[in-house]
């Protein structure tokens, strides 16, 4: 199956001056990520803060530079950013942020913001669009009487909603969410994430979810990345992931997560601060908090590497087996 | 088991809108209890108006009361020295909890000064120790950190070696790992219980996710609307919910484990406390709303050993509906 | 540090030279000293030897970079009326303005702060609002308008003041007060502000939740936060200890800077003019620096570049 999005071999580095006249530092804060979407799959992006998923997402939309690598959009490179074919390949990539409030525009109308890129982009008869944006909102569950109101005027849920429903307007093949319902309470958050997966059943849509929240993510994606100081250390589909994780990361991440039910399990807590990509440690990043590091993980970089049809892995110690 | 302290009634209004309305719980020594619910239900208001720690203009009536001692409308020296003695808090974001502009030492040495009366050297050397016990290594030198040179999960650990200070009976942890990452989330929840365990301290476990709270505490108190709906044994909540709201939570949690099903959402969102429906506040999003749910508030009632439900249908039952009020009898 | 300062005094530097050169060149352009200072009735002959003997008979660029020779020098040049170094004639006004715009300072800080810090601990008390709407009124009401209602009020009606002068301390009462309501207000205003700001964080919280009794919340937790914006207005008031009292002392003829200032302008008195805006410049500049320093005294998180931690 082609690819819709097709990344290969991103990178990003920041330079950043350490103390007021101390030296510069090379930080990378994403290294080596391959990743693809196809039509209709939602791959998983997972990693704590510092882990350059979100630095990920906005690369592959081009809000990025790319230090290295390669991203093809429906097999074509993508055009430079700001250029007038990036702007109209914009239209078939959307982004969904956290925080929807931040979003959207607090003295517009939401039926005006949901019609604004139809305007922007020139999509359809001018004397449509008002109904376009009504049929939008009707699609992410909101009904005429919310695009009369202002932001402020909805709740949270609402407005995730509404930004889903202008993202929609110009009938994007891709969908970047980053965190897109981290802010939202439990029984919100379930509907904005079935409302999501209805989206897709029906319109094809692909998406790159990024999420901290392993749950959400594994009840959303086909396939899951976990990524850890910008490299992806284990990738899998996300009926087994987390049922069997092989490297010790994501052993770690999901020992981690609460989960009713399972019993109050003992388990060895991960020591250690979350890393700090100012300060990677030398060859697997991981080894100074991981659990059965040995002395060749602090040398030598491990690759990604396939351990069986869906699964791969960077780990010295499951790569051998 | 007599309670160490216990909530009577509990209400607070703000500008004449209830936000929390009429809340009744004990709280026993050493134990440990969560307290979930959505943004808005009260599970923060609540401690923070038995602590006293509302603003002006809460109006706060009830009853709370800690061995003995009525916390509400007590003179602010009194408060004082139960906040931070008897009763320790820890919050959210440790980054903005703690004073930017004070050296870590001088803040713990401050709780110490008014909890134990020890000052300069004394209070120094307590104040390493404290540090040691939360797990913050080289403690002697973090003393004279400032906040933003430490980590989040850090800062949190200054917190509750701080909360430890006045040697509390009871620690209310306010969503105390919300905003770390999920394996310094552990580390701070593990250090909390094994806190809890050594020092035979009550915690209060507030917070959003009930995954959280099902591995941490013993016991659980879910709100809605300014009332508890439902509490229960964590076991037995989560193996089966009474609550038509609880359990409506438990099915719209995505799970780590087992075969992926489609989540089951609660439809319509958290009623707006300044117009609430005149039945039950859960009522309009219910599955199983009676015609009684229309007009009539339900009341907490017993529903078998341990727990309470505050619903009007019958199906909210283990077995038979039990109506020896011992908790509820006040509740009124 | 040093890479810090030296960029700073740089910039202050900079900030100098270009004050400097645009009032060279505004006043060069806007009307010809000559005329001015010899009268109407000069012969031609005696202007064009006025204008030789000064050189503004130069062109505009032969004479900025002279001045510029003579400033690296430290000649500031000479009054075109009086013949006198100007520097000499204006430093010879400083200790007029000061008397006045010290004790103003005095007052602003005396009074503005603890009102400031009042009215936010009462909010939304009676005193409060009465804080507020005096605060209000005393920086709309232009500085002219309140050193008039003051004259009518203590000199005009009840007579107990001078109206203008300055032969004893009594004639300096008005002046003062005029300059530090106007300021006090600003400063009620902005510590209020800053103090609200504090006391909704979340630390305040905490510091009640571990039993500080409030009033050492207020003092210990609340006011070193509260002060670090409070400074920036403060720094600019220190700033303006010079320049600040021009409107004042015409209105209470009070022989300092800013009425030199004002009567220097009308008669084109250049060096005169360019000495009293270089000096305003540096004070101000000076006192911009010092509350650069003063953030990283008050605040710790300034001590360091934000880049030594990454992360987020």
């Amino acid at each position: 199956m082609s690819a819709l999005l097709d990344a290969r071999n991103l990178g990003r580095t920041y330079r950043m001056r350490q103390g007021l006249f101390g030296r510069v530092l090379d930080i990378h804060a994403v290294d080596g990520v391959d990743l693809s979407v196809a039509p209709g799959e939602t791959l998983g992006f997972v990693g704590e803060s510092g882990s350059g998923k979100s630095t990920t997402g906005r690369m592959v939309l081009g809000l990025e530079p790319l230090d290295a690598g390669e991203v093809r959009f429906e097999g074509e490179p993508l055009p430079p950013t700001g250029s007038p074919a990036w702007r109209r390949q914009r239209t078939r990539m959307q982004m969904i942020f956290q925080d929807p409030l931040a979003a959207l525009d607090r003295r517009l109308t939401i039926g005006v913001q949901v019609r604004e890129p139809l305007d922007i982009h020139d999509i359809g008869a001018r004397e449509e669009r008002d109904e376009r944006a009504l049929s939008l909102l009707s699609l992410v569950g909101l009904s005429p009487v919310h695009a009369a109101r202002y932001p402020h005027e909805l709740s949270g849920g609402q407005r995730q909603r509404a930004v889903i429903a202008r993202a929609l307007a110009t009938e994007p093949r891709l969908l970047v969410c980053d965190e897109p319902v981290s802010a939202l309470d439990v029984s919100i958050q379930a509907q904005v994430v079935t409302l999501l997966q209805k989206l897709q059943d029906n319109l094809g849509i692909g998406m790159l979810f990024i999420s901290h929240d392993l749950r959400v993510v594994r009840q959303i994606s086909h396939r899951i990345a976990v990524i850890y100081l910008g490299r992806i250390v284990e990738e899998g589909t996300a009926e087994d992931l987390f049922q069997a994780p092989l490297h010790p990361y994501t052993q770690a991440l999901v020992a981690a997560s609460p989960e009713p039910g399972r019993g109050k399990i003992r388990r060895q807590p991960l020591q250690g601060d979350p890393p700090n990509p100012a300060d990677r440690p030398s060859g697997c990043a991981f080894h100074p908090r991981c659990p059965v590091a040995e002395a060749r993980c602090r040398d030598s970089l491990p690759s990604l590497t396939p351990v069986d049809g869906t699964r791969r892995v960077a780990c010295h110690l499951v790569s051998r087996q | 088991m007599a309670a160490l302290l216990s909530l009577r009634d509990l209400r607070v209004a703000f500008d004449g809108v209830a936000t929390l309305r009429g809340l009744s719980l004990d709280i026993a020594p050493g134990e440990a209890l969560g307290m979930v619910g959505e943004s808005g239900c009260g599970k923060s208001i609540t401690w923070l108006a038995a602590l006293g720690l509302l603003p002006r203009k809460a109006r706060v009536e009830g009853s709370a009361r800690i061995g003995g001692t009525e916390l509400i409308g007590a003179p602010p020296a009194l408060l004082d020295d139960i906040r931070g003695g008897r009763i320790g808090m820890i919050f959210q974001d440790p980054a903005s909890a703690l004073n930017p502009v004070l050296r870590i030492g001088r803040q713990l040495a401050e709780a110490l000064r008014l909890h134990q009366g020890l000052t300069g050297e004394a209070a120094r050397a307590e104040a390493k120790r404290l540090l040691d016990i939360v797990g913050i290594p080289d403690a002697a030198r973090r003393l004279n950190a400032y906040p933003h040179e430490l980590s989040g999960g850090q800062n949190q650990r200054v917190m509750i070696a701080m909360a430890l200070a006045g040697n509390p009976d009871l620690l209310i942890a306010d969503e105390p790992t919300t905003a770390l990452d999920a394996t310094i989330q552990v580390q701070i929840l593990d250090l909390l219980g094994q806190l809890r365990r050594e020092r035979n301290m009550a915690l209060v476990l507030i917070s959003h996710d009930l995954g959280l709270v099902a591995e941490h505490c013993d016991r659980v108190a879910v709100m809605y609307a300014g009332q508890i709906v439902e509490e229960a044994p964590s076991d037995d909540l989560f193996a089966r919910p009474l609550h038509p709201y609880a359990e409506g939570l438990l099915r719209a949690l995505p799970r780590l484990t087992g075969p992926r099903q489609p989540l089951d959402p609660i439809p319509g969102t958290v009623p707006d406390m300044r117009a609430l429906p005149p039945g039950c506040a859960f009522g309009p999003r219910c599955p199983r709303r009676i015609n009684a749910c229309r007009s009539t508030q339900p009341r907490l009632r017993e529903a078998g050993r341990g727990r309470r439900v505050n619903c009007l249908n019958d199906t909210a039952s283990p077995a038979a509906s039990g109506t020896s009020g011992r908790m509820t009898g006040d509740a009124a | 540090m040093l890479r810090f300062l030296s960029l700073r005094l740089g910039r202050a530097a900079l900030t100098i030279v270009l004050v400097v050169t645009f009032a060279f060149v505004v006043l060069r352009l806007s009307g010809d000293p000559a005329m001015l200072i010899m009268g109407a009735e000069a012969s031609p002959e005696a202007i064009a030897a006025f204008r030789a003997s000064w050189g503004l008979d130069e062109p505009i660029w032969v004479q900025y970079f002279a001045y510029f020779g003579a400033l690296a020098q430290g000649d500031l040049g000479m009054s075109m009326r009086d013949g006198r170094p100007a520097l000499d004639m204006v430093l010879d006004r400083v200790p007029a303005t000061l008397a006045l715009t010290v004790p103003a300072l005095l007052i602003k800080i005396g009074l503005g702060i603890p009102a400031g810090i009042y009215a936010a601990l009462h909010r939304d008390s009676a005193i409060d609002r009465a804080v507020m709407v005096l605060a209000i009124a005393g920086f709309t009401v232009p500085s002219f308008v309140l050193s008039l209602l003051l004259v009518l009020l203590f000199a005009v009606k009840l007579g107990w003041l001078p109206s203008g002068g300055n032969q004893t301390l009594l004639h300096a009462v008005l002046p003062v007060l005029t300059l530090g309501i106007g300021g006090a207000a600003i400063l009620a205003r902005f510590t209020r502000s800053a103090m609200l700001e504090v006391l909704n964080q979340p630390y305040v919280r905490t510091a009640s939740a571990k039993g500080v009794p409030w009033r050492r919340v207020v003092v210990g937790h609340v006011l070193p936060n509260a002060m670090i914006p409070t400074v920036t207005i403060i720094g600019f008031m220190v700033g303006n200890l010079i320049a600040g009292a021009v409107v004042v002392e015409s209105v209470f003829s009070w022989p300092g800077i800013g009425r030199m200032l004002v009567t220097a302008v009308a008669n084109r008195d250049l060096a005169v003019v360019q000495t009293i805006l270089l000096l305003v410049a540096a004070t101000m500049v000076a006192a911009n620096l010092i509350v650069d320093l003063l953030y990283g005294v008050l605040d710790p998180r300034l001590r360091q570049a934000p880049a030594a931690r990454g992360g987020h």
